[in-house]
């Protein structure tokens, strides 16, 4: 069914020096606090992260439910911070799609999609075979769900001892992470242009919008990119 | 459990998975080597960019409360550090969290 080899391929990238092992370690931690000071139980905060493993959606959850918004406005709010899973699954998955694979497993395997694991993917594909790739993919996932799940945990039971000094230490790990992971990224000009682009409308857009700014100025920036890229191409 | 905690949950992952199913709904027309791949490439690394931007500049919880300044300063200080080390994703993040940590509680 899944290929053994290379699932733990995959899930060994958790051992590697590019690994989001420490990141994802540490913004879990956090939220695991977070919720256990939001009332949530040990039990509740693992359902959370096990059931949505995305950080800004447990973020917006979160802060959500301290102002008492109702269920429709949760499920929007979330729903709008994020639809960037949507470009992200459309622009991996066809890498790993090959037609000695099941097709369950993209359907199952597409929750694993944070971007932690995607930046991995997206950055070592070439190095696995195209039908072994799902398998991998599962590996990595895996590996970076359980990184999420026993970081909560341990964010849980540590709460107490974290100071505010702390929390925001590891607050800033994960932008961190990210931002060194997509400067490392920029290998060519439409990746390059719509990273740099993204980073600048994206804030900007902030000032107009500060719920639709990721998805505006994110489209705005990668349409503009994909179109230089294609004339420099021509 | 609290069944207003479960349902806030449940909305939560389903408001998540949606984005996800949906993408793997249209990646199956999609093919690598087409123009549409390259677009929604462009688009994912975009918004990624905008998403981790935006929480820089405009954290959401306890990182709003540390210094504008500070904030930035870590994080171009952690990017060198990650060039100066060949690509270590180590030894940034965990400098960033304890630089970030103890100029937060001078400051």
């Amino acid at each position: 069914m899944i290929n053994s080899k290379n699932f733990f391929l995959g899930f060994s990238c958790i051992k590697k020096i590019d690994s989001p092992a420490i990141a994802l370690g540490a913004c879990f931690i956090a939220i695991g606090s977070l919720l256990k000071n939001l009332g949530f139980t040990i039990q509740e905060s693992i359902f959370s992260t096990l059931l949505t493993y995305a950080l800004p959606g447990s973020l917006v959850m979160a802060e959500s439910l301290l102002v008492g918004a109702s269920l429709l406005n949760i499920f929007l709010a979330v729903w709008l911070v994020n639809a960037r899973l949507y470009p992200m699954t459309v622009s991996l998955m066809p890498l790993l799609m090959h037609e000695s694979q099941p097709k369950w497993k993209y359907y199952l395997s597409c929750h694993f999609i944070a971007v932690s694991a995607w930046l991995i993917m997206k950055n070592n594909h070439e190095t696995v075979k195209k039908n072994n790739r799902i398998d991998f993919w599962i590996g990595i996932g895996t590996a970076t769900w359980c990184v999420a799940i026993i970081g909560t945990i341990i964010g849980f039971l540590a709460s107490d001892y974290l100071n505010k000094d702390m929390m925001i230490g590891l607050a800033i790990v994960n932008p961190v992470y990210f931002s060194c992971m997509m400067v490392g990224a920029m290998k060519t000009i439409e990746i390059s242009l719509s990273i740099i682009l993204g980073a600048i409308l994206g804030p900007l857009f902030f000032f107009v919008s500060p719920e639709w700014s990721i998805l505006f100025g994110g489209f705005i920036a990668g349409t503009v990119a994909f179109f230089i890229g294609e004339i420099n191409v021509k | 459990m609290s069944s207003s905690i479960v349902l806030a949950i449940l909305a939560t992952s389903f408001a998540t998975y949606l984005s996800r199913f949906l993408g793997v709904v249209s990646a199956e027309k999609i093919k690598e080597t087409s123009k549409w791949f390259r677009w929604f490439n462009c688009l994912a690394y975009s918004t990624l960019a905008a998403l981790i931007a935006r929480s820089i500049i405009f954290p959401a919880g306890v990182l709003s409360e540390s210094d504008y300044l500070i904030r930035f300063m870590v994080i171009i200080l952690s990017i060198s550090i990650f060039y100066i080390t060949k690509r270590n994703l180590v030894y940034p993040t965990v400098f960033s969290a304890i630089i970030l940590a103890l100029l937060n509680n001078y400051f």
